[in-house]
């Protein structure tokens, strides 16, 4: 007979079954430790309100989506994050790229670009052209985009400390080409805080750092109106080794701490709001995901609307790019990576991402070939032609598991950010290291749980075989280093040196004081400054910053 | 005679902020009874040369994700030669394609552990190849 409730299906149904058979382990439980029942059902959803909780898409709280109708509109936006060698190289695989279909795309930059310095610093020995394109002055920038006209793609760039000036470049070879900077389409990712947490790409301290953010942002709003200026980024904090509680928490603290600083510089909450995007990890806990970014989209819906009181709706939407986990990439066996990728997207997919990259399955090894790339374009292809998920928003709302979990993420969240403002808010925890410290015990714990064996990763600690050494690995010519340095050096010797150090004066003097210094990054760009000389002024301003917790 | 505890610097050179691994590794060889010194991210070649001097150190390990290894690496490794501490034993992880792992093994670096690698194969490596195992 059927029980009447949970408790009663336990004691009597599951608990002969468990006398007979018991379970494979003594506690089941998300990749981040949520602990998780056998089975969930009404009574795991007490209070549920569909109306107050989920909604339908398009309407606030957004759980199910921020758009009415998602995919059956417009398929999420793919695109690979991708860069390598100098301009002319990675300019070459963009076309590429296009031509298997992708409508968008993602600037992989070198370090040295990302933190401020030219090729021939001391400190950019060996990183020339790896991880990214070298782009130096704006006539690197001008190749990169050769032939890929700006007002029909739309651009996404991975770039934080040093975004000012690159945004700037963008700008102005878009009107090189022609195209307005009312035109241009695309993403920055301008997020600084996460910088200190996680991915380590900072200058200057949080402070004047914050400030350039503001600039960034404002003067994208009345310049650049269809850009996004900031892509608040939870990715690097979760490749850090963060739960996923805490992904949505410190993402949305930092989203919190950038809100509060452009009311700050005295701007309206629905002027910029809308602007705002997020960029998210895609895990290998399959539900645990899903359940995230639904949480993540309800929490920034109540933060936005009840916190900061915004009226205007689209001020309320946690709109958000995803990447497939990285650090789920094993070394051995690769070709396990392309699945493991695969259903890393699909929980995206599933969970209403706006885009979406795919790691290819051969970064365990290094920057990915083209064979490899193309695989991971044809997966996020393979998913929104073929498999039929596209056709109904949120296909997995209403499940007892997943609204149950989402539940209890954002729940675990909502202790974080609380306990992030009773540390003064985002850059005061940053500044004594707490959530540096929280992911790196989260981080640990995971690694112990796998070596125990408690956590089977195929290929790895269970089902382990030789596997075939991985060929074609993308290699980054050593000439790239030699060719990089001799365009600035042509760049340098070519341009007005006299109007160089006029933009820079006046660069210099706009950081000094507190108008905004897009424009003049946007006047040293077209003298083709170089990128390390606009940021040997900026440090001669605002000063560097070391890393405040390291271990 | 029993060796005082190992002293191990990880250090991570060049320019890339991936230090999850950097730091996992640190906290295994660590709670392994080592005597554990990190450097933090963005160090010089001539920086860890230093650090691993000053603080006498067994082991060197180096973790670089960036691809820039088979510059950095024969850096410290000179470094270390010149300022008499070529006797330590250098690793290194990261992201680092295998056809290069030869040419690193010639240049003095005993072993290369790539993602996913056990911090427990590690450490069994450590202790076995200063015979403290």
């Amino acid at each position: 007979m059927a029980s009447k409730n949970k408790q009663e299906w336990r004691e009597t149904t599951l608990a002969a079954t468990l006398k007979r058979a018991p379970e494979r382990k003594d506690k089941f439980d998300t990749m981040s430790g949520v602990e998780l029942d056998t089975v969930y059902a009404p009574e795991d959803l007490e209070g549920f309100d569909y109306a107050r909780d989920l909604a339908y898409p398009g309407e606030y709280p957004f759980t199910r989506g921020v758009q009415p109708s998602m995919y059956r509109g417009r398929v999420w936006t793919m695109r690979e994050y991708s860069g390598f060698g100098t301009a002319e190289d990675t300019n070459q695989r963009y076309h590429y790229l296009l031509e298997q279909g992708l409508t968008a795309l993602s600037v992989a930059f070198h370090l040295p670009t990302q933190i401020g310095y030219d090729s021939d610093h001391p400190l950019a020995r060996g990183e020339i052209g790896k991880v990214g394109v070298a782009i130096e002055t704006l006539r690197d920038m001008e190749i990169l985009f050769e032939a890929i006209p700006l007002d029909k793609v739309s651009t996404s760039m991975t770039i934080n400390s040093t975004c000012a000036p690159v945004l700037a470049m963008y700008i102005a070879v878009g009107k090189k080409q022609g195209v307005a900077p009312a035109d241009l389409n695309g993403t920055v990712q301008n997020d600084i805080l996460k910088e200190y947490i996680a991915r380590g790409t900072y200058i200057f301290p949080p402070r004047p750092s914050m400030r350039l953010t503001t600039d960034i942002i404002s003067y994208c709003r009345k310049e650049v109106p269809r850009w996004n200026s900031i892509s608040v980024s939870g990715y690097h904090i979760r490749e850090a080794g963060s739960t996923a509680a805490q992904e949505i928490a410190f993402t949305l603290a930092n989203g919190i701490a950038y809100v509060q600083a452009l009311i700050d510089v005295g701007l309206e909450v629905d002027y910029f709001a809308p602007r705002i995007s997020f960029f998210q990890s895609s895990h290998l806990n399959f539900f645990e995901e899903i359940a995230k970014f639904r949480a993540l989209r309800r929490l920034w819906a109540k933060i936005m609307r009840e916190r900061f009181q915004a009226k205007d709706p689209r001020s309320w939407m946690f709109r958000f790019h995803t990447q497939t986990a990285g650090v789920s990439l094993t070394s051995q066996q690769p070709l396990n990576n392309i699945v493991r990728t695969a259903w890393e997207a699909l929980a995206a997919a599933l969970a209403g991402t706006q885009s979406l990259h795919t790691n290819s399955f051969d970064e365990a090894y290094a920057t990915p070939s083209e064979e490899a790339v193309t695989a991971a374009v044809r997966t996020q292809q393979l998913l929104a032609y073929e498999s039929g998920i596209t056709d109904v928003v949120d296909p997995l709302g209403g499940s007892y598991y997943v609204e149950s979990l989402t539940s209890r993420l954002e729940r675990e969240a909502t202790g974080y950010i609380a306990k992030v403002d009773s540390l003064g808010g985002a850059i005061a925890a940053i500044e004594q290291g707490y959530q540096q410290r929280e992911i790196q015990d989260a981080s640990y714990r995971y690694v112990r749980e796998t070596e125990e064996g408690r956590r089977i990763v195929v290929g790895v600690n269970e089902f382990v075989s030789p596997f075939p050494k991985i060929t074609g690995l993308l290699r980054v010519d050593p000439e790239v280093e030699r060719r990089q340095k001799e365009r600035t050096a042509q760049v340098k010797k070519e341009r007005d040196n006299s109007k160089v150090e006029q933009t820079l004066k006046r660069l210099e003097d706009l950081a000094r004081g507190t108008d905004n210094t897009m424009p003049a990054f946007l006047e040293c760009v077209e003298a083709y400054a170089t990128l390390g000389e606009m940021c040997d002024v900026l440090r001669k301003v605002f000063g560097t910053q070391k890393e405040f917790l390291a271990f | 005679m029993a060796k005082d505890r190992i002293r191990v610097l990880v250090a991570k050179p060049g320019l890339d902020g991936h230090d999850r691994g950097a730091k996992v590794v640190a906290r295994a060889l660590r709670d392994a009874g080592m005597e554990v010194i990190y450097t933090g991210i963005r160090q010089t070649p001539e920086m860890i040369v230093q650090s691993a001097v000053q603080e006498d150190v067994d082991v060197v390990g180096l973790s670089v994700l960036s691809g820039a290894h088979m510059e950095l690496f024969p850096l410290i490794i000179e470094g270390l030669k010149q300022k008499g501490k070529g006797d330590a034993l250098v690793v290194a992880g990261g992201i680092i394609p295998d056809d290069d792992i030869p040419t690193l093994k010639q240049m003095g670096v005993k072993a290369a552990f790539g993602p996913g690698t056990p911090t427990s194969d590690i450490v069994a490596f450590i202790k076995k190849e200063l015979g403290a195992g």
